[in-house]
């Protein structure tokens, strides 16, 4: 039963994230995002990390992919917008993707000779499954406490900086 | 998987003893190198974005995996910090796009070129 969920969900992340590389409409690819970061969730809870799962739907299906959404409706162009100003198309050769591909691949071969020449083992015995909240509160509030702090300043930083960014100096636009 | 007898008896969920850690490694690599093609091959700055979270999230993957499996709860905590960066990066990276946009006109990235050589 586990064992088909974790296939079933790496599946779904899969095909979720080989759209989002093929897609050509934007909005499908958001909508594929949003089902990679579902299965990716379900991987989390798989793998012993609740809270995480539930924190990867709060953040990033709650909060990144709307974000998300903003800035594709904020830059998608109006029909009547064309006009003899707008620009063409860039023309990229194609041997740019034949590179991406290329090197892609020639990462997936670096990195699957590693997986499958380490000799990698469990530390431990099975024990029930239990929740592991109480085990990344502690942490965090002992051992971790500074880099909390960090981050809580960091995204107080982050928030003005890009409502600052994102202003519109322009009002005549 | 057998356990280690060198480590004294720590806490690892029953359940993922089921799936080899090999298999939560591949599907992380494919996942990562899925958004690296993503970055090299599209010109859509918003498409790039996207693939950069799936890289974010696949190293997610990989930091939990191996935290379950050394059943050492600092890995977790590590991920949760990269969601948090994770998450200032988001804001702050569409506002830059929303930028280049109002000055471009486009989200396409071959027209950044004004600092081409």
């Amino acid at each position: 039963m586990e064992v088909a969920a974790f296939y079933g969900f790496s599946a779904l992340a899969i095909l979720a994230a080989l759209f989002i590389l093929f897609s050509k409409n934007l909005i499908y690819g958001a909508f594929a995002l949003l089902l990679a970061f579902l299965g990716i969730a379900a991987l989390f809870v798989l793998a012993g990390a609740d809270f995480l799962g539930v924190a990867q739907i709060m953040i990033y299906v709650g909060g990144i992919l709307v974000l998300l959404m903003f800035g594709i409706m904020l830059t998608q162009r109006a029909i009547q917008q064309e006009g003899p100003s707008r620009h063409n198309r860039v023309e990229v050769p194609i041997t740019r993707k034949v590179w991406g591909f290329v090197i892609g691949i020639g990462i997936v071969g670096v990195l699957a000779k590693i997986i499958f020449s380490a000799n990698f083992r469990m530390s431990g015995d099975a024990v029930s499954r239990k929740s592991t909240i109480k085990t990344i509160g502690v942490e965090l509030m002992t051992s971790h406490l500074l880099p909390f702090e960090i981050a809580a300043i960091l995204l107080l930083v982050a928030l003005i900086g890009a409502a600052y960014l994102a202003l519109n100096r322009n009002p005549a636009q | 998987m057998i356990p280690n007898p060198n480590i004294p008896e720590v806490s690892i969920p029953s359940v993922i003893q089921n799936i080899p850690l090999q298999h939560y490694l591949i599907l992380s690599t494919l996942l990562f190198v899925i958004g690296i093609i993503g970055v090299l091959t599209r010109r859509n700055a918003i498409i790039i974005f996207m693939s950069v979270e799936l890289m974010l999230n696949a190293a997610n993957l990989l930091l939990i995996a191996f935290s379950s499996y050394r059943s050492d709860p600092s890995g977790q905590v590590f991920v949760f910090f990269i969601m948090a960066v994770a998450a200032a990066e988001v804001a702050v990276g569409l506002a830059i796009i929303v930028m280049i946009y109002r000055n471009t006109r486009n989200t396409d990235i071959g027209f950044l070129n004004k600092l081409k050589w």
